[in-house]
């Protein structure tokens, strides 16, 4: 929070305090230049990183509380083993209800792979049973233990052996995408210091006379510091722009649809690219300041 | 004010001044005299804090060098006005910038010193100059400007190095007139100079005081002058 006023002051700027250092030509857009790129990237590792938090979130939250206990029988111990298996699931602990799915959602259910005009009726199919568990959640190893005594042909499917895999992927993608940003923001940092060092040394002589007029350290400082801020603030906004423009012209799809199709911003996360640019603000401010007091401490 | 007490300073391990003693009281006049490279400039620089002393104490204001940080030093430059050799401008600006880089380093409020530093460009006769870069400004006005920066603070102190190195006679006794003029009003002054004829030329003028640096001591100068 001390950093605040500096940041205020350091866009504030002051004409003839700025001044003294002479314009630097070129390299300035060079600064300008990797803040806009930087932040270009950081949209998109942050979009990557909202992306795979809303797809772990979907996955987690449609698949977490239901099972489904698959059952194969012949056909004149199905009704039976039905039966069985309803009343297994009726008294075990954490199942909050158990659903025999219907002869005509079944067939709506596979509709899309065999066509319409399959004579399901005819075939051997199994019976499904849909389960929700209940907050608690249930004990799929011993249900799974009861069910193989009371109905041989029962099967549970309680979805974690693939569900896991998938938020878990999802969860290292998004840590992969903050992790992406951390970097491009150290990067950006360690580019600036080095530019903040050539532009150091290039008025060496400038920082020294203005050490014999009376200068403090901190003075010398802020006219470097107000310059790179002010370039990597303009050069992040105009990175972020096009970053957040690109996202917004991609093409649309369903968040569930996989990772880069999701790719983007929803609703109030297009707030969050907004961030940016003070952030590279701050980054430059600090590694400049950082820069300039040590090279400053060299210097009577 | 400047206090020099049992100083010396050495350039890698070579001791170019060994154990002098100084004082530069309120209203003094010294020249500081001596060959090239016998240490004017050293002396000089020990006085305003580019340098520290290897041995001995150097007092500013009352306060001792060795425990002052750098910001206690850049507050102390203001109280000194320094002429340096080679005038030390900032090419980029006008001269009215640098003449008034003082105060911008300062902080203080430029508006109200506006006034101020128009007189002090007319009375070192560079009113016509102000918006002339350094590089443009002959070796005689660079000298006046580099007065006026000194002045612009209204320092109690100012050292001048060879302020006359790069002028033409009457050119040195234009510039020694306006240190001769500071020093009436009050200022104590400190100019190191090779040049015997401007010592005469203030002698005229004023009771000054002149130091010789001869091996590595400083002597007060007699009468032979």
């Amino acid at each position: 929070m001390r950093r605040l006023p500096d940041l205020a002051a350091a866009l504030a700027g002051d004409a003839r305090a700025d001044r003294v250092v002479p314009p630097s030509g070129f390299t300035a857009h060079l600064t300008q230049f990797t803040a806009a790129a930087m932040a270009f990237l950081a949209v998109f590792a942050l979009a990557l990183s909202l992306a795979a938090g809303r797809l772990a979130d979907h996955w987690d939250e449609a698949m977490a509380r239901t099972a489904t206990v698959r059952l194969s029988a012949p056909e004149g111990q199905m009704a039976a083993q039905t039966e069985a298996v309803l009343e297994v699931l009726r008294t075990t602990p954490g199942i909050a209800s158990a659903r025999t799915i219907p002869d005509e959602e079944q067939r709506a259910l596979l509709a899309p792979w065999f066509g319409p005009d399959l004579p399901v009726d005819t075939l051997p199919l199994p019976r499904l049973i849909e389960i929700t568990e209940t907050a608690a959640g249930m004990d799929a190893d011993a249900l799974r233990f009861r069910l193989a005594g009371e109905a041989p042909g029962a099967v549970l499917d309680d979805h974690t052996r693939w569900r896991r895999p998938l938020i878990e992927a999802a969860g290292r993608l998004r840590l992969l995408g903050w992790l992406s940003i951390g970097l491009i923001g150290a990067a950006m940092a360690a580019m600036i210091a080095l530019s903040a060092h050539a532009a150091l040394a290039a008025n060496a002589r400038v920082i020294e006379v203005l050490r014999l007029v009376g200068a403090r350290d901190a003075f010398i400082a802020r006219a470097f510091v107000r310059r790179f801020t002010r370039r990597a603030l303009e050069g992040a906004a105009a990175g972020t722009a096009l970053g957040m423009l690109a996202l917004a012209l991609l093409p649309r799809a369903d968040a569930a649809a996989g990772v880069l199709a999701g790719l983007g911003f929803r609703g109030a996360d297009w707030l969050v690219p907004l961030l940016l640019p003070p952030i590279a603000a701050a980054v430059a401010l600090v590694a400049t300041r950082v820069t300039a007091m040590r090279v400053l401490k060299g210097i009577t | 004010m400047i206090e020099l007490e049992d100083v010396s300073h050495s350039y890698g391990g070579a001791e170019l001044l060994s154990g002098i003693s100084l004082r530069l009281q309120p209203g003094s006049f010294h020249f500081l005299t001596g060959p090239s490279g016998a240490g004017k400039t050293t002396l000089l620089k020990l006085c305003y804090a580019e340098l520290r002393p290897t041995r001995g104490r150097v007092r500013l204001f009352g306060a001792e060098l060795g425990g002052m940080d750098r910001d206690a030093v850049a507050r102390t430059r203001r109280r000194i006005g320094v002429v340096h050799q080679d005038c030390q401008f900032l090419d980029h600006l006008p001269l009215t910038d640098n003449v008034s880089l003082p105060l911008l380093a300062a902080g203080r409020d430029m508006a109200a010193a506006a006034a101020n530093l128009r007189e002090l460009l007319a009375w070192v006769g560079l009113q016509a100059h102000t918006d002339a870069l350094p590089p443009q400004l002959s070796g005689g006005e660079r000298q006046r400007a580099a007065l006026a920066r000194a002045l612009i603070m209204d320092p109690d102190v100012i050292l001048a190095d060879e302020p006359t190195g790069n002028v033409d006679w009457e050119m040195s006794l234009r510039i020694l007139q306006l240190l001769v003029e500071l020093n009436r009003m009050g200022k104590a002054i400190l100019v190191a100079t090779h040049d015997l004829n401007l010592i005469r030329a203030a002698k005229a003028q004023l009771s000054a005081r002149v130091l010789r640096i001869k091996g590595r001591q400083v002597q007060l100068a007699g009468a032979d002058l």
